[in-house]
């Protein structure tokens, strides 16, 4: 190990010592109960697609998703769903409200710069590579569903 | 000008600050310091369609202010130097263009006030000019969208995480005999000590601190004892612990009671969520304008040394995973007594 | 009796993210797209399917329940339609989700301005 790098080892060392963590105990339970109480809620949604209308469990989950999304998308709009996220982290990134937060988000952010290349193109800059990977994993796997299905029918 | 060392000047021929100016965002004006700013302002956009334009707004007021309170005409400022963290400067460059005053735009990050304050000194001697004015600015919604997320969206700030000021401070440096001279002058050597994280920039800042302060008290053959206070940029609560710690290791501790940071005088940490504190090229350039510049005017202080200091990152090189270059430039400011 | 599991499970998975939060660098993009692959994947090897029969919402509700859908759509469309199902069945059952998001998003964009910050 050079000179350099031990030098930077050390420093890291200091930096941590002065860096204070997140309190973590009350993180964790913000986390808990936010993300819980989301949860639930979807469950009312969809309980009551199943009731009122009759769709099938998957149905009901699609449905339960769409009124979060839209629930995740007047609240971002209101500007109240980042000072909720600042107190809940995990609770609400977790959930598929932090993943139309991230839609919505940057595409409102973004007017400024216009329709097509503000918030056309930026409405995907953090969901782009969520679907993209669980688009492919989905993919890729399916293959392998595909092939063995085909082998061993 | 005297050059005392490799990177550490005398400024011969003197230099004053005839004027000082500084504007202030919302959050600001709920801080402590409130009271010291000459121009707090409720509309964070400053009555501009753009956040960017509002940022723009907030230096050519803080520049017209103390251009104003200079009296001296506009036709005599042979340059103004300034600096922001927008994308391109552009922020500054639009100021510019509404002023008309011959331009430099500067990028230093959060080390623009003091960046400018050293170029400008060198303009002063070199060129005779009987004004030149320095600025700085910066605003937290301009710098949140360009460097992290948006802002409606949800995620937590890290505790080492530091606040945008929005603010713009700007300094006017004039030949003619007034309260405050410019005597020493530090430019920073870039330092890395291999820093990563976007989100502990007092941390990838404190060694180049360090190594400005250092370098400034050798050539000087000053101590920290010297001056009525040593003020770092925006090194918040993580780089200014580091600093403390760093300097006794150089054998030049800091006096805890006259070492202040402004990114820590800024805000309210109790009150305020702003996490280890302010930062940015506005929070230096308003704390130095609207609080320290004036308390040597006031007789207050007689000699403050005062060290703005940048993360010089970019988006681009922190997607890398590139490490942070910190960088400090320091300026000492003191008092001339009339002699009248 | 599944409120209850809901509630507990689709709290534990946000943990976990929290837990991503404070001990790792990761940013919320990452986190998100860990938590939708960890769907599928666990979906594939059949671990998922269990813990949505017992906490319905709970476990939809998160992302990983987004990669629950992809891989529960992928399984389906293969087994109904043979090779195409490998494209087009993911999609399929996420798309009203997916739709809502860009569409919610769209409208969001056009009815409201973006807030300055405090605190």
């Amino acid at each position: 190990m050079d000179k350099k790098e031990r030098r930077q080892q050390a420093y890291q060392r200091l930096v941590e010592k002065h860096s204070h963590s997140s309190n973590f105990a009350q993180g964790l339970f913000r986390a808990f109960w936010v993300g819980g109480v989301i949860c639930v809620i979807g469950q009312c949604f969809a309980d009551l697609a199943r009731i009122l209308f009759e769709f099938t469990d998957s149905q009901a989950a699609g449905f339960a998703g769409i009124c979060l999304i839209f629930t995740t998308a007047v609240l971002t709009g209101l500007g109240v769903f980042d000072k909720l996220a600042q107190y809940a982290g995990g609770g609400t990134i977790v959930p598929i409200t932090g993943f139309a937060n991230s839609v919505i988000s940057p595409a409102l952010e973004f007017k400024k710069e216009g329709f097509v290349l503000g918030t056309g193109a930026k409405l995907y800059v953090i969901a782009g590579p969520v679907l993209t990977y669980g688009i492919s994993t989905a993919a890729v796997l399916g293959l392998f569903y595909f092939l063995y299905g085909v082998i061993f029918p | 000008m005297k050059k005392l060392s490799e990177n550490v000047y005398k400024v011969a021929s003197p230099v004053y600050v005839s004027a000082h100016y500084s504007v202030v965002g919302k959050m600001e004006s709920e801080g402590p310091l409130a009271d010291c700013f000459d121009e707090r302002i409720e509309d964070e956009k400053f009555g501009q369609e753009t956040f960017e334009k509002g940022e723009s707004q907030l230096l050519i007021t803080a520049a017209r202010g103390a251009i104003k309170k200079s009296g001296i005409p506009q036709s005599d400022f042979g340059a103004f130097l300034s600096g922001d963290l927008e994308n391109q400067i552009i922020a500054s460059s639009m100021a510019a263009r509404v002023l008309g005053i011959p331009y430099l735009g500067l990028y230093g990050a959060c080390s623009t006030m003091a960046e400018s304050i050293v170029l400008g000194s060198f303009i002063m001697s070199a060129a005779k000019e009987k004004a030149v004015l320095c600025g700085a600015c910066s605003h937290f919604c301009a710098a949140e969208r360009q460097y992290r997320f948006p802002l409606e969206f949800g995620c937590q700030r890290t505790p080492t995480a530091q606040w945008t000021v929005t603010g713009a401070g700007a300094t006017v440096l004039g030949s003619r005999k007034s309260a405050i001279r410019i005597t020493n002058m530090a430019i920073g050597r870039v330092i890395d000590m291999g820093v990563t994280d976007a989100n502990n920039m007092g941390a990838a800042m404190a060694p180049a601190a360090a190594n400005t302060l250092k370098s400034l008290f050798d050539a000087t053959e000053t101590t920290p004892a010297d001056y009525d206070a040593i003020v770092s940029g925006d090194l918040g609560q993580v780089g200014h612990d580091i600093l403390l710690e760093l300097m006794e290791e150089r054998k030049l501790p800091l006096i805890k009671e006259k070492y202040f940071d402004c990114g820590l005088m800024i805000f309210d940490r109790e009150k305020q969520d702003v996490h280890a504190g302010g930062s940015g090229c506005g929070c230096s350039a308003s704390v130095l304008n609207g609080f320290f510049l004036r308390a040597i005017e006031k007789g207050e202080m007689k000699r403050i040394l005062f060290m703005a200091t940048g993360a010089l990152m970019s988006p681009t090189s922190s997607q890398q995973g590139e490490s942070i270059p910190g960088v400090a430039h320091a300026v000492v400011f003191e008092r001339e007594e009339e002699s009248r | 009796m599944t409120y209850l599991w809901c509630f507990l499970i689709g709290g534990g998975i946000c943990v976990i993210g929290e837990l991503l939060i404070l001990l790792t660098k990761l940013t919320p993009a990452r986190i998100l797209v860990i938590y939708i692959v960890a769907g599928v994947i666990l979906s594939f090897c059949g671990l998922y399917r269990p813990i949505v029969e017992l906490a319905g919402a709970g476990a939809t509700v998160p992302l990983t329940g987004f990669g629950y859908a992809l891989w529960e759509g992928t399984r389906k469309a293969i087994e109904e339609q043979g090779a195409i199902g490998i494209l087009t069945g993911g999609l399929g059952a996420t798309a009203g989700g997916i739709a809502a998001a860009i569409v919610f998003g769209f409208i969001t964009a056009l009815i409201t301005e973006p807030k300055a910050k405090h605190e």
